[in-house]
């Protein structure tokens, strides 16, 4: 066992959680902690900074040094900053979509008509993308949504016919042409496995 | 609760309980309802500027007030919003007849690599149920939209909307070809969406970031007031 005083944490976007674990245990990092705060906070990023912040002062204490798996994720630059002043480090880029596709790729790509799922989207679909949009109880907001959006792409973490078949049931239903690309963990990886080496 | 609602019949209510019914189907969303009542305010001899913003407008600012205090969230909105628009369809073509005070002209998109246009939208019907006259560029839109539209148009405000960290700086670009023309004085600017603050708004050379509806018209009012004292003055 390593000692408290020598672990690591990862605070993740619950989002993440899964992933983070697989390239822990893959990448033999068993001396990372993982504690995670809930995906949902996404739909009000105005309060990621500050859940963020709190799990920071309450786990600083408890490990030797802290990452924060979120990108910019809409807080428009707080979260860098508050990280910055934390001293801790965390995910280059905008979001999710762009660090597992690699940040310099999405960015060349530059497809504003594409909306994007991940393995952990695909299986929340229904609580992450529907209900919160209130398409549950009233469908025909659907087009107020996506009606300029053309496709639904979706990011592979891994390789699963299941999933591969429930993400184009996605796509059908909010009337998108689909479309399938494995990623990977892209940038994730990587980041991760930087931090730890530092 | 929604058994003795189904009971209402508007067309009974009084002006003052109607309008405090259309404020409560406004925010439920409810379409049919507030076109009925629109009608009705409009049979009693009610001037379309009137049912507008004491009805339609003052109702939509519960709303947005909510949606910033966190009680509603976007489905909701977009109901009300949507709501609202019946509403307004009706009520438009009446104020451009009526001839009702315009306070200015503000041309108003989502900017380049964007199609988030909820609070677009949003803002964009408030700013007309404001009494100004809105030029809606839709999303998506690169610099020259702005710039010739809001020529070709004379307008006094250039409104972006901007939802993605990845987006929001195409609005400095925006302002910075505006400069090197020599135009950026010609019109006030004005920033929104959420990833959005004051500070940023600053450092890109806007005149004011607004965080919702309700503070975009006051600061395009109070802006468009100062236009006014200034040219007065010159
Ligand atoms: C609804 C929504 C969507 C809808 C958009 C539908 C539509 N037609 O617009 C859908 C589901 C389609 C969508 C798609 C995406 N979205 Co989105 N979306 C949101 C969400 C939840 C709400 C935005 C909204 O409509 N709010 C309601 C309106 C009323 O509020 P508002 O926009 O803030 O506008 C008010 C003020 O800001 C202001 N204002 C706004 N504009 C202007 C302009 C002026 C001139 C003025 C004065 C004021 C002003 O006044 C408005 C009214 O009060 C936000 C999170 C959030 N809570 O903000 C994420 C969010 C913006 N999205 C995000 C992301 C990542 C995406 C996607 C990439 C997700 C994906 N899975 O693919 C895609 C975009 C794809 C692409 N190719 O780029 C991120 C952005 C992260 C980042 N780093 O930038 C956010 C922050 C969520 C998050 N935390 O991850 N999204």
């Amino acid at each position: 066992m390593v000692p408290e005083a020598e672990r690591l944490l990862v605070i993740a976007c619950g989002a993440l959680a899964r992933e983070i674990i697989a390239i822990r245990d893959a990448s033999g990092l068993s001396h990372i902690d993982l504690t995670c705060l809930p995906a949902i906070l996404h739909n009000h990023p105005d309060r990621i900074t500050g859940a963020v912040e709190d799990a920071v002062q309450k786990h600083k204490g408890s490990h030797a040094r802290i990452f924060v798996a979120y990108a910019d994720c809409g807080t428009g630059g707080q979260l860098r900053t508050a990280c910055d002043r934390l001293g801790v480090e965390m995910i280059d880029g905008p979001h999710c979509y762009a660090f597992y596709e690699g940040l310099t790729q999405f960015a060349e790509r530059d497809d504003a008509t594409s909306f994007y799922l991940t393995d952990f989207l695909v299986r929340q679909f229904d609580a992450f993308v529907w209900k919160p949009l209130g398409l549950d109880r009233h469908p025909e907001l659907r087009d107020m949504y996506f009606g300029n959006y053309r496709s639904l792409v979706y990011q592979a973490q891994t390789d699963d016919p299941e999933l591969d078949v429930r993400a184009r049931i996605c796509a059908d239903r909010l009337g998108l042409r689909y479309e399938r690309r494995l990623t990977g963990y892209g940038d994730l990886g990587a980041a991760l496995r930087d931090w730890v080496r530092d | 609760m929604s058994d003795e609602e189904d009971d209402i019949i508007l067309s009974e209510l009084d002006d003052d309980e109607l309008v405090e019914q259309m404020f409560d189907d406004l925010y439920d969303g409810m379409k049919d309802e507030i076109v009925e009542g629109v009608n009705i305010l409009l049979e009693r001899g009610w001037q379309p500027y009137d049912i507008l913003t004491k009805a339609l407008v003052g109702g939509m600012t519960v709303v947005g007030n909510d949606f910033r205090d966190g009680i509603l969230f976007v489905p909701e909105v977009l109901l009300a919003a949507n709501a609202m628009k019946g509403g307004m369809g009706i009520l438009k073509p009446l104020l451009a007849e009526t001839g009702a005070p315009t306070i200015g002209k503000m041309v108003i998109g989502t900017v380049k690599g964007d199609i988030h246009d909820i609070g677009k939208n949003l803002v964009a019907m408030m700013m007309e149920g404001a009494g100004f006259e809105v030029i809606d560029l839709g999303i998506n839109n690169p610099v020259e939209n702005y710039i010739d539209k809001a020529a070709a148009e004379k307008a006094d405000i250039i409104g972006m909307s901007a939802l993605l960290t990845t987006t929001m700086p195409y609005m400095k670009v925006v302002i910075d070809t505006m400069k090197e023309q020599g135009i950026r004085d010609d019109y006030v600017v004005l920033v929104g969406g959420a990833p959005l603050n004051e500070e940023f708004g600053k450092a890109i050379g806007a005149d004011a970031y607004c965080r919702d509806a309700a503070v975009a018209v006051e600061t395009a009012k109070s802006l468009m007031a100062r236009r006014h004292n200034q040219a007065g003055m010159a």
